[in-house]
């Protein structure tokens, strides 16, 4: 992936010329944290273009030494977050608890040796990775957020703090409770399924 | 046990690909690629280009791959393959080509000159099924020896049918030329716009350039409305302004002839 700091100064010397280098290196990460935000890929492609189109027109507002000092990163995290709260606050309110805690769970978290290679283990992999996502979709937007941030798009507790405009103890706290409260609902759902096996 | 360790794991896992398609509608929206499809017309099928800011080429079709590579050279942009207009463009194309005015088309002109843009917009405003001399154009604008470059700027006209350069006509009521396809070209949407264009060429071969009402005392270009509405036993031609003025005609305000003569 191309370094932020190269494309910022590349940035504010050509903007129009550059812009594509920006949109290929971070498309991935927008549409990560929109998807694990919103949970619908059309939606957060959507959301993901608005926020490079929101990006863009305000490069090309600023002055060239802001472009260069910019932090690529939180910055850009920034946009697409603020575009998600926006679209999950003008949904309905049916369809913003959509994921239920009874969504279907993983099972084995960690396949069998035999199992961890192969189309079987990609498949269990896959539904894993739903799981998850759908435990996500149901925590609070604040800790969502904060926990998208740091563990989906691997930001640093510093540019967390950036993007989240919050002091770092306040974002590390966040990103803490979200965690607890997803593994605590992890838990829960995982004894749930047990239970109705046994039963 | 769940462990952070192992839920910091599988949020990793949750990292996904954007999908191909993110990639060009971002860059075509703010106007750094555009989308091309093609499109029927009364004069076979064209490409039309557009992006966020607007339409940015109609023109005959050639072969996907010979557009793309002309696109690039000629704005710079990549052209990705769409298969149809969206389709509100879709539709106010189809009403503006039908005739109505005010249907809005946003033009994307970016890296044309400031005169170049004048005339497209001038030939906005000729109403469908009427046409104007070139000499027209450039009075209008405030241009009146500029006539021979509102010639050449019709002809690099980059969305013909949308800014119907096809109303302007050469300043002795000949046709003239056309870009997407010459002269015959011109004459087929003409027609399909209810112009009589061999009565027009008529007209012209006979010298006459305004028609005039007894009945109102006003002279018009031939394709004007209200010239159009003018009975034959009413009805009177002239060669030049001055003669119409002569006879006491005044100038129609509607098609504003005096900027043909100028």
């Amino acid at each position: 992936m191309e370094d932020d700091a190269s494309l910022t100064i590349a940035l504010a010397d050509d903007l129009d010329g550059t812009f594509e280098r920006l949109v290929r290196a971070h498309q991935d990460r927008l549409y990560s944290i929109a998807l694990r935000m919103l949970g619908d890929t059309g939606d957060a492609e959507e959301a993901a273009q608005d926020a490079f189109v929101r990006a863009y027109r305000a490069l090309g507002r600023y002055e060239a030494k802001r472009i260069r000092e910019l932090q690529l990163r939180p910055w850009l995290a920034t946009i697409v977050l603020n575009l998600c709260r926006s679209r999950l606050a003008r949904r309905p309110v049916v369809v913003r608890r959509q994921v239920s805690l009874d969504a279907p769970l993983p099972g084995d978290l960690e396949p069998r040796a035999e199992e961890a290679r192969g189309p079987a283990a990609a498949t269990a992999r896959r539904a894993s990775a739903e799981a998850w996502a759908g435990l996500l979709l149901n925590l609070p937007p604040a800790y969502r957020s904060a926990v998208v941030l740091r563990h989906v798009d691997g930001l640093s507790y510093p540019e967390l703090a950036i993007a989240l405009d919050r002091p770092e103890g306040t974002v590390k706290a966040q990103v803490h409770r979200g965690l607890a409260m997803l593994r605590t609902a992890y838990e829960s759902a995982d004894r749930r399924e047990r239970e109705e096996m046994t039963a | 046990m769940t462990t952070d360790a192992t839920v910091e794991a599988a949020l990793g896992e949750l990292h996904a690909s954007a999908p191909p398609s993110l990639a060009p509608r971002t860059l075509t929206e703010v106007g750094l690629a555009d989308w091309y499809t093609r499109m029927p017309s009364p004069i076979g099928e064209l490409v039309v280009a557009w992006n966020g800011l607007g339409v940015a080429t109609v023109e005959a079709a050639a072969d996907d791959t010979a557009f793309e590579t002309a696109h690039r050279a000629r704005t710079g942009r990549v052209a990705y393959r769409a298969d149809h207009l969206p389709d509100r463009l879709a539709n106010a194309i189809t009403r503006r080509l039908e005739g109505e005015r005010r249907v809005r088309i946003d033009l994307d002109l970016r890296g044309h000159t400031e005169f170049e843009r004048d005339v497209w917009l001038k030939a906005l405003e000729i109403p469908h099924g009427e046409v104007r001399p070139y000499g027209w154009i450039a009075a209008e604008i405030g241009r009146p020896k500029a006539v021979r470059a509102v010639g050449t700027a019709l002809g690099h006209n980059p969305v013909p049918l949308i800014v119907p350069c096809h109303r302007v006509v050469r300043s002795d009521g000949m046709i003239g030329q056309y870009s997407l396809g010459g002269p015959e070209n011109k004459r087929t949407v003409l027609t399909s716009e209810g112009v009589d264009v061999p009565g027009l060429e008529r007209l012209a071969a006979a010298g006459i350039r305004y028609v005039g009402s007894d009945t109102t005392k006003i002279y018009c270009l031939p394709t004007c409305r209200h010239a159009r509405r003018v009975m034959d036993r009413h009805r009177l031609e002239f060669h030049s302004a001055a003669e119409g003025i002569a006879r006491g005609y005044r100038a129609c305000l509607v098609c504003r002839p005096a900027s043909a003569a100028a």
